[in-house]
């Protein structure tokens, strides 16, 4: 028991400390393909550090949503952690406290707070960002519900680790057209979810035509730190979902024992690299979407997933 | 490994090439550029080609092996070429390809044709035996209703054709499942078949273009008199 609990704190730890480093490895190898050098892979490490460093300014006329939101959008992907496989292939302590659609509405949550406190300040830009999230986020929406509603219906469960185990007996479930269909169908929604190309240009600072990033503007020191902290954990949950759950169910630690799941640590940073391999393939090679392109965007994506749900629901006589 | 379980993972092989050509299919529904349309096209050729070799492993039957080779060499290259060849060169360059419908719109009839398909599959999955038949029958009839749609809402002339070529893919994807026993004959024709059309499209289309200066056939309504010099 005890160690369950530890092995679940070690996950957190984990998701704490290496959700920076993915981004890290992604802006160094953008540039590395540019034909440039680019910042250290330490640099959001070097970031958080420095901003948790300085003075915090706070509008007078924003409320206490805004101060709040920072805390809500950092310990938001903290909780997903506890509910969702990161290191492990069994079920730890707080495995069962919520399934994924519980796991969905507490990051939703933190994505409320964070648009909430966009518009709370009245900075021009704020409300642009939030209402723009807003849009992807509801487009988004039927494809997250599409997609878990079908990978209940192969797991017969909600709960991840189940979900997990499921998915690769029999191995037909993993080869099926179905599974295909859903890995590239959440994989669109990962790209939009984090805001990153072809829906959102992560490195653009042109103010009209941010989406994620000018949710941020108006903080400061140690509120920009936590809110900059739990977008990229966030990020990390997303792709520990979406890796270790749907497409590559392997390198997860079965064993009760410590040495196992340490070793689980650079399996699954493995994984992650691969992804953000990828990830680097397409920011690299694809320009961003114009605003209004981007329902086709999401509509692909529904389009898909409800194919995925149609394949297995009606193979499965 | 044993032979049954080999036999195992070419089934599992064959249902994941079925999931990438329903999805190479909707790639051409969705893609804006004739160039895009040309290169999910070479994708579909392929995955069909990977299909059919899978298949004619499964099976031992040699000739739908054989098929799969010829076309792997036929689709995505000799097709390809033919088209640059025959038709202009800046079509290919186009890239708002306009169309009847908007693409989300045609996105959603799509995959309403897409369960029509498995409607219509379920009943016949009784003509052959076999796994494979459950996987490739429904997908290569949607393939041929999505293709079919294409070809109906391109007002471009080169797309198009290339979803008469798609619906063409669908088809022999369906084909192979339910009648692997074809002779050859009738799969080698069909395959030279295809080069004739493709070579007689190109010529019409650069015809049309130089008759009327543009490949948008779909704005082509009206009957005109051709003025004599």
């Amino acid at each position: 028991m005890a160690q369950r609990i530890a092995f679940n704190l070690l996950q957190v730890l984990v998701v704490m400390s290496c959700s920076p480093l993915v981004f890290g490895v992604l802006n160094r190898l953008k540039e590395i393909v540019q034909s440039k050098r680019g910042p250290s892979v330490w640099q959001p490490y070097r970031d958080l550090w420095k901003l948790f460093h300085k003075d915090e300014i706070i509008s007078e006329q924003s409320s206490w949503i805004f101060r709040f939101a920072p805390y809500v959008i950092f310990v938001t992907p903290i909780f997903v952690t506890l509910l969702i496989p990161v290191l492990t292939s069994y079920p730890l302590f707080f495995a069962f406290m919520g399934d994924m659609l519980g796991g969905g509405f507490v990051l939703t949550l933190g994505g409320f707070f964070a648009v909430l406190a966009a518009v709370d300040t009245a900075n021009p830009y704020g409300p642009v960002g939030a209402s723009r999230t807003r849009m992807v986020g509801f487009l988004a929406e039927p494809v997250f519900m599409i997609v878990f509603f079908t990978v209940a219906f192969v797991a017969n469960s909600t709960i991840p680790y189940i979900v997990q185990q499921r998915w690769i007996t029999p191995p037909a479930n993993f080869f099926s057209p179905s599974h295909v269909l859903l890995m590239l169908a959440f994989f669109l929604l990962i790209l939009a979810e984090g805001g990153r190309l072809p829906v959102d240009n992560p490195s653009g600072h042109f103010e009209l035509a941010m989406i994620d990033e000018s949710k941020g503007l108006e903080y400061s020191g140690r509120g920009a730190a936590l809110a900059k902290w739990g977008g990229q954990m966030k990020f990390f949950v997303l792709l520990c979902i979406y890796l270790n759950v749907l497409v590559a169910p392997w390198g997860l630690a079965a064993g009760q024992t410590w040495d196992s799941v340490l070793v689980a640590i650079p399996l699954v940073l493995a994984k992650i690299f691969v992804f953000v391999l990828v990830l680097v393939v397409i920011e690299s090679s694809l320009a961003k979407l114009r605003l209004f392109r981007i329902t086709e965007f999401l509509g692909g994506a529904l389009v898909i997933s409800i194919l995925a749900m149609f394949t297995r629901v009606l193979f499965s006589f | 490994m044993t032979g049954s379980s080999a036999m195992v993972w070419l089934d599992y092989l064959a249902a994941l090439v079925g999931g990438l050509f329903l999805l190479a299919t909707f790639g051409m529904v969705v893609t804006r550029q004739v160039q895009g349309c040309l290169r999910y096209f070479i994708l579909q050729s392929v995955l069909l080609c990977a299909s059919a070799l899978l298949l004619g492993l499964r099976l031992h039957s040699w000739h739908v092996f054989a098929v799969g080779v010829i076309d792997l060499i036929n689709k995505p290259f000799i097709v390809p070429w033919l088209l640059r060849r025959t038709v202009r060169e800046e079509i290919f360059s186009r890239r708002e390809v306009t169309q009847v419908l908007n693409i989300p719109t045609s996105l959603l009839i799509a995959s309403l044709l897409v369960l029509i398909a498995y409607g219509l599959a379920r009943p016949l999955l009784h003509v052959a035996d076999g796994s494979y038949i459950s996987i490739n029958l429904p997908i290569g009839l949607a393939g041929l209703f999505v293709g079919a749609y294409t070809a109906s809402v391109r007002r471009e002339a080169v797309p198009l054709f290339l979803g008469l070529l798609a619906m063409e893919n669908a088809a022999l994807f369906a084909g192979f499942a339910i009648a692997p026993k074809l002779p050859m004959l009738v799969e080698l024709a069909v395959i030279f078949d295809v080069l004739i059309v493709v070579f007689v499209f190109g010529i019409l289309t650069r015809a049309v273009h130089e008759h009327i200066g543009t490949t948008e056939v779909g704005t082509l309504t009206l009957l005109k008199e051709e003025s004599k010099p």
